[in-house]
């Protein structure tokens, strides 16, 4: 069998001009710089571990998905991408790139749940994110993300959100607010606040409504916060799952030197997964920090501030049973599993678990840069997580009919399989619930 | 620059504003912004539902707009902000308004007693600087600078359109930059961070070349070197030489005209800065993992932080002060390779005094701000404070704070420090 024979192959611009203009030396020399200087030992490592017992497969919602095709297990994906290009020394056609890539950046969410099965700890989600970095060396990346990545390099967002329309949009939720809250201010640039609240580019460009209900939430709170009205308010970064790691440390730069011109003591992040990752894990390294240079805290952490202190008091709770999606970034990668129950629990009647959950829970198949792959990859993806489908029906025959995820990918990934599966549930953010539910003292009767 | 010797250096303390008279009566008062001799303190006040004036030592004057943003004191003491009438937004100096209205205004910048700022027309972006709208305008533009002589402009342009998603015209390059209005005619796929010479003659800037390659150029011409990844360039004052930290196999070094000067053994290096003379360059690196410090010629400080931000140089350039990061979120000011002792919640940008012998801050412990000068405080807490300043023979500062609803400059023997 040929390496590059693939049965799967979907239509993507960006792979099919990406590969066009490879040629075989490029692609050998590409991966061997790659290995030298860049990630060799610890790939060698894991191929040179792996006992290929394909414990890991099960923990795949991708294998699961698809009736157990050995294709899509972890073990599967290294097998077909990685493992050829070590035992090839990169020896492979340009057919084989694209394999590559469509597996790396559709076929794995980097949710690293396979790892907590393995008996080894290998991760394969550290793998598939290697793969993709061949591949964006190699100028070999889907479309839909690759503008993505392109937006964050001219605009500081992933949105190409331009300079003035992102104060114009604070501007216009604070507006709106004041209708409710009389005094409400989206206080731009106040230097010495304790607070910079941060948020990704799609809040201002599709979800203004966000924006107005942290306004709402923080002002209810009486915190002191503020907002930068300048680029590097976005927290969010596809550079980082596209491979482009040069970029992502420039987007954490300019996103912490915000924080610090401003000389707050925290960012409060909105409710995203991936971003979380970037700031605290990945993007923050590539600078050459050790932690994050500026306190980051999740909205999970900060509702459950919130609470704990009476800053916010529910005056009412969701009526109804709710189940929560827990976010890999931050439940798996980052351990609020504990302090998202207690919002949960908080701000609900009941909260009812889907299983396995935790950091066992199934991604949402969205998570990882997939679903910034866009439409040519939709079908599949929706295909590719039958078992949060299933997941969820569990939870929907005993009554549940609405989800929390405090993640923004989460909530287009689970929107797409509850439409896809036929479900009929809800998504909400905790925000969503707190400003709905909020005891909402300082706004008009 | 405010010539400082006219400002009133009588020793003690004089009150100059009871912000009651600014919030009484008004739905709210926004941050107080105080002028760099301290005489003129300014708030933006929410006078009535969509009403906002601007309160100046207690007076509001007559005019009130739809909505003030952006407040900021320029060096030389004139209050800028930017305000909206009618739906268009004006440049505010001194409370008067440009003639031109905009789309939108953003970004205020000064500079050699300039003002300039980022402007939207009917979706087109560019500049207007004192007053002066750029001629040409542009599908998009950012990463705007301000030259010294307080007239020079420049910014990152889109000089093509481009469509949603076309993701190779985006890399064949539809980025420039524009000074004064004026593009130049290289083209690249990203700009970042244009920079003015002292004299205003030349600009240089990142860019990126493809999506691996990244350089300077100096008025349009690349170095003939690319590298991984690059940062903020910055002239040689008095010469037309380039410095830009330039990242290589990993790791980065400093690079004069495209060759490097440096070595390549820093885990970081940025905010590279010349003394006036030209004679030394300083930056903030890192000396490994976690490990940041200040670097003058290449030399780093002994002492290593997980955070270094602000780097402040001294009047002759020889010394400098930046502020650290302690771990369990603790600040301290490091000033020439010694951290002050004690730990804060915050510390903001120093100062350094004429003669270079005495650095002054504002520091942050329990929600209470003290002026620091060389690490001990000087005069009283306050709820909140600004930045100290010096008087030109250094031996007085001047102190300005807020404490209750009372505004005060206070000038201080700073002798004894
Ligand atoms: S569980 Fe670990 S060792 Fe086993 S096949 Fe998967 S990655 Fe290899
Ligand atoms: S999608 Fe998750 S579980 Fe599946 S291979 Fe990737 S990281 Fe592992
Ligand atoms: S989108 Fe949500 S569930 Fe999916 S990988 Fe990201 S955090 Fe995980």
């Amino acid at each position: 069998m040929k390496e590059s024979k693939f049965d799967r192959k979907i239509d993507d611009i960006g792979l099919k001009e990406g590969i066009a203009k490879l040629t075989p030396e490029k692609i050998q020399q590409t991966f061997q710089k790659f290995m030298d200087s860049e990630a060799g030992a610890k790939l060698r490592v894991y191929h040179e571990t792996c006992v290929r017992c394909g414990m890991c497969s099960e923990a795949c919602h991708f294998f699961v998905s698809h009736d157990g095709d050995p294709s899509y297990s972890p073990v599967g994906k290294v097998t077909q991408t990685m493992n050829v290009l070590i035992n090839k020394k990169g020896r492979v056609d340009a057919e084989f790139v694209y394999k590559c890539a469509q597996i790396a950046y559709t076929e794995c969410n980097l949710c690293r749940r396979c790892m907590h099965y393995c008996p080894l700890g290998i991760d394969t989600g550290y793998i598939m994110s290697m793969v993709r970095r061949f591949c964006h060396l190699l100028g070999v990346t889907p479309q839909y993300i690759q503008d993505t990545a392109h937006s964050h390099s001219a605009t500081f967002n992933q949105m190409w959100v331009k300079d003035d329309e992102w104060p114009d949009a604070l501007l216009w939720q604070e507006e709106e607010a004041r209708d409710e809250f009389p005094n409400l201010r989206i206080p731009l640039d106040v230097v010495g606040a304790d607070i910079m609240y941060s948020v990704i580019g799609p809040e201002p460009k599709f979800r203004t409504q966000l924006i107005y209900q942290a306004a709402a939430i923080l002002h209810e709170a009486g915190v002191n916060w503020t907002m930068p009205s300048l680029p590097g308010w976005d927290n969010s970064d596809m550079a980082m799952y596209t491979g482009d790691f040069e970029m992502m440390g420039r987007l954490k730069r300019a996103h912490f030197e915000c924080a610090q011109n401003l000389k707050v003591k925290k960012v409060v992040m909105g409710e995203c997964g991936h971003a979380f990752r970037s700031v605290y894990d990945m993007g923050n390294r590539w600078c050459g920090w050790d932690n994050y240079p500026v306190e980051v805290v999740h909205s999970i952490e900060f509702f459950a501030y919130l609470l704990r202190t009476g800053m916010i008091k529910m005056k009412t709770k969701f009526p109804g049973p709710v189940t929560i999606h827990d976010p890999c970034n931050i439940i798996r990668g980052r351990g609020l599993m504990d302090e998202l129950r207690f919002v949960a629990h908080e701000i609900a009647e009941e909260v009812i678990e889907m299983t396995p959950n935790r950091e066992y829970n199934y991604c949402c198949c969205a998570g990882g840069g997939v679903i910034n792959c866009g439409p040519p990859f939709k079908n599949v993806r929706v295909k590719g997580n039958k078992a949060k489908a299933i997941q969820l029906r569990g939870v929907k025959e005993k009554g549940v009919s609405t989800v929390i995820s405090p993640c923004h990918n989460c909530h287009g990934g689970l929107e797409d399989i509850i439409h896809g599966y036929e479900l009929g549930m809800d998504l909400k953010f905790l925000g969503d619930i707190i400003y709905e539910h909020m005891e909402k003292t300082k706004a008009v009767e | 620059m405010q010539d400082r010797s006219n400002w009133d250096w009588d020793p003690g303390k004089r009150v100059v504003l009871d912000t009651a008279k600014c919030s009484e009566g008004v739905q709210w008062m926004e941050e107080l912004h105080v002028s760099p001799d301290g005489e003129t303190a300014a708030a933006i006040c929410c006078t009535d539902e969509a009403e906002f004036g601007i309160c100046v030592n207690g007076d509001f004057g007559e005019d009130r707009y739809e909505k003030a943003i952006c407040p900021t004191f320029t060096p030389e003491g004139k209050y800028v902000a930017l305000v909206s009438q009618d739906m268009e937004w004006y440049v505010s100096v001194d409370r008067e308004l440009w003639p031109e209205g905009y789309g939108f205004l953003w970004n205020i910048m000064v500079n050699g007693g300039g003002v300039a700022v980022a402007v939207q027309q009917d979706m087109q972006y560019g500049m207007c600087v004192n007053g002066e709208t750029w001629e040409n305008l542009y599908d998009n533009a950012n990463n705007f600078t301000f030259g010294p002589d307080g007239k020079s402009v420049a910014a990152a342009v889109q000089v093509e359109p481009m469509g949603q998603a076309e993701i190779f015209k985006f890399q064949s390059g539809i980025f420039s930059v524009a000074v004064n209005g004026e593009p130049w005619k290289e083209q690249f796929v990203n700009v970042y961070t244009p920079v003015f010479s002292d004299d205003c003659a030349s600009v240089a800037c990142q860019v990126r070349r493809s999506l691996y390659d990244y350089t300077i150029a100096v008025d349009g011409k690349v170095w003939n070197k690319n590298y991984n990844c690059v940062w903020e360039p910055v002239f040689k004052p008095g010469t037309k030489d380039v410095f830009a930290p330039v990242r290589i196999a990993g790791k980065w070094g400093m690079a004069a005209n495209g060759e490097l000067q440096w070595e390549n053994k820093w885990t970081q290096l940025w905010q590279p800065q010349f003394s006036k003379d030209g004679k030394n360059l300083w930056a903030i690196g890192a000396t490994g993992f976690g490990k940041f410090t200040v670097v003058k010629n290449n030399a780093p400080w002994s002492v290593t932080f997980p955070v270094v931000t602000d780097l402040v140089l001294s009047h002759d350039g020889e010394k400098a002060a930046a502020i650290a990061k302690k771990s369990g979120d603790k600040y301290t000011l490091v000033v020439n390779g010694s951290a002050w002792a004690g730990d804060y919640d915050m510390i903001f940008p120093p100062v350094f005094s004429p003669d270079g012998t005495k650095v002054g801050c504002v520091a942050e412990k329990n929600g209470k701000y003290n002026i620091l000068v060389n690490g001990k405080p000087c005069g009283e807490s306050f709820d909140r404070a600004f930045t100290p300043a010096f008087s030109p023979d250094s031996a007085k500062v001047l102190v300005k704070g807020v404490s209750g609803t009372e505004y005060s400059r206070s000038v201080l023997d700073a002798t004894g420090f």
